[in-house]
């Protein structure tokens, strides 16, 4: 089942549409910023962008960071809210479920296949990021990548961190699509589910900034999405970066948790 | 082949399905009839475990459902309420995407089933466009082939000439009584009574969740114990018959007499013309009406009600 699922994923034209659409955001900043050499000032602005100006070498982490606070995790609301929802409306679930596909392998499969899709886009993003960033903006031929507290990195620390920070994107990315997943194997629309999905993020980067909901602040999900910045300073800052693991660990667990119980027991009426 | 006991399904404080005791036994071809809403389609997502019995137990070819799934469903070949495909894709990539999932299936001879089960159905020329450009007619036939792709025992099949034209009904009809033929067991759920009526040799029928009659359909198409009299000479055939005669018009009046050749003897030896005479038989029609109440789409006034 997890090929049949994969196999559609990678055939289906909506993948590579979304994929080229995410990627095209930070493609476009890229551009201009090599084009206007204005930059954001230090402080403001998305991660790394003013970092980026003089070195392409953090480009991929900028372009990921430029994606991941919107792009990224509605495109994951939409292809996991379509999940089960998606063959519920268009009435091929209860067939793939009398092949027999047992409901659980199903799931498994659905999840497998959303984190590639997760997996497909944040490297297609920073490969491409690397490319513009380096072509575009120029490595600093000779001279070491300088970290966010502005020291010195080696290559290979770099590269090192680089992975972690993508890993930990696709963790956070993962978080989105079980919240997606669950509604989608609870409400019969998939539009549904992935604006139910949305909904639960704006309303978590809305609360970030009201001071008076401080006391919720660790528990939102969006809470530590940027926090692989930290990987950058030296030393790492590993605070925030495991926190966020953490809740995310927890959100996925009880929430894949919760699909599970509920798709399971379900009745298949549509 | 199937067999329920006491199997009920209830939505909240709806009662769908009420103590169902079902017997399909191998061979038949078995119509489960009912008005709209009298639960067959519950029923039949019961029987396949989509919908989740509230007690009771379902059994498919001996062995327990939903429990037994995996082992059962890739002998069972099914038509659930329509059809359904994914729309992008051609008739012949969703059945090769619907064969690779679960287990049971042959990876090399899926290229020649797809072809042959298609060819079935009367698809064998499809072109590659999308589903999405299918008509209602194709559709049913691609969902019928779907069923039909791994040799399947038993068919359950709903409804399966929705969308059809007469032509198409035919020619389903026709390939239903050959796979019978190879000894398929087909439970086929319809309101259509005329096509209970041809293709099945055992009836169910389901009124309001409950299962108000079952038996062959030979025995419920007895006769009623009267016959049939066409003739040019009606006046004569009353005189004789006094007090037998049921109905008359100008040219054929209904006897009770249940021994139609005795009575076709009788009329001759005393000059009757008989034109025509048969025994009158029940039909399916008679006896579900008068088994069931109206379906759940019909709803009266509440006549009390008003002032």
């Amino acid at each position: 089942m997890i090929g049949v699922e994969l196999r559609k994923l990678v055939r289906s034209r909506r993948t590579w549409i979304t994929i080229g659409l995410i990627d095209a955001l930070p493609t476009l900043v890229a551009v201009l910023l090599a084009i206007t050499d204005i930059g954001p000032r230090p402080g403001t602005g998305p991660a790394f962008l003013s970092a980026v100006l003089t070195d392409g070498t953090l480009y991929p982490l900028a372009a990921v960071a430029i994606v991941l606070p919107l792009f990224l995790p509605a495109a994951v609301a939409v292809v996991a809210g379509d999940a089960i929802a998606g063959e519920s409306q268009a009435g091929t679930l209860r067939y793939v479920l009398i092949r027999p596909v047992g409901r659980t392998r199903l799931l498994v499969a659905k999840l497998v296949s959303i984190m590639t899709f997760v997996a497909l886009t944040v490297l297609v993003v920073a490969v491409t990021a690397y490319f513009t960033g380096t072509l575009l903006l120029g490595d600093q031929q000779g001279l070491a990548t300088a970290s966010v507290s502005g020291t010195s990195l080696t290559t290979q620390q770099v590269l090192v961190r680089t992975g972690l920070s993508l890993a930990y994107a696709m963790l956070s990315m993962l978080g989105v699509a079980s919240i997606a997943l669950f509604l989608s194997t609870v409400v019969e629309s998939p539009l549904a589910a992935a604006l139910g999905t949305i909904g639960v993020l704006i309303a978590s980067t809305l609360l970030l900034t009201l001071d008076a909901a401080q006391s919720l602040y660790p528990y939102l999900p969006t809470r530590y999405w940027l926090s692989f910045v930290d990987l950058f300073r030296d030393p790492i800052l590993w605070r925030n970066v495991s926190r966020g693991t953490g809740l995310q660990l927890v959100y996925v667990v009880v929430l894949l948790g919760a699909s599970w119980a509920n798709f399971t027991t379900k009745d298949i009426k549509d | 082949m199937i067999v329920t006991r006491g199997l009920t399904k209830r939505f909240g404080p709806i009662l769908a399905v009420d103590g169902l005791d079902l017997d399909v036994h191998e061979g038949d071809i078995y119509g489960f009839l009912g008005a709209n809403g009298s639960g067959k389609t519950t029923t039949v997502r019961m029987l396949l475990g989509l919908v989740l019995a509230t007690s009771g137990e379902v059994e498919l070819m001996g062995r327990p459902m939903p429990a037994s799934a995996k082992t059962v469903l890739p002998s069972v070949g099914a038509l659930v309420e329509g059809p359904a495909a994914y729309a992008h894709l051609s008739g012949r990539a969703n059945l090769a995407t619907f064969d690779a999932m679960g287990p049971g299936s042959d990876r090399r001879s899926r290229a020649a089933r797809i072809e042959a089960v298609l060819e079935q159905v009367g698809l064998g020329g499809v072109d590659r466009r999308p589903v999405r450009a299918y008509s209602l007619g194709m559709r049913q036939r691609l969902g019928l082939a779907g069923a039909l792709l791994r040799t399947p025992t038993l068919l359950v099949l709903d409804e399966p000439t929705n969308g059809l034209d007469p032509q198409g009904i035919r020619e389903i009809r026709e390939l239903l009584l050959a796979l019978h033929q190879r000894g398929t067991t087909i439970f086929l759920s319809s309101h259509l009574l005329a096509e209970v009526e041809q293709l099945c040799t055992r009836v169910g029928v389901l009124d309001r969740g409950r299962l108000v009659i079952q038996d062959e359909l030979s025995v419920l198409q007895q006769p009623t114990g009267r016959t049939y009299v066409r003739t040019p000479d009606v006046a004569q055939v009353r005189a004789l018959l006094d007090g037998q005669v049921e109905q008359h018009d100008q040219e054929s009046l209904l006897v009770r007499v249940d021994d139609a050749a005795a009575l076709n003897a009788r009329l001759v030896n005393a000059g009757v013309r008989v034109q025509e005479l048969s025994p009158e038989r029940h039909t399916l029609e008679d006896v579900v009406l008068a088994a069931t109440d109206a379906g759940s789409d019909r709803i009266a006034r509440d006549t009390a009600a008003r002032p």
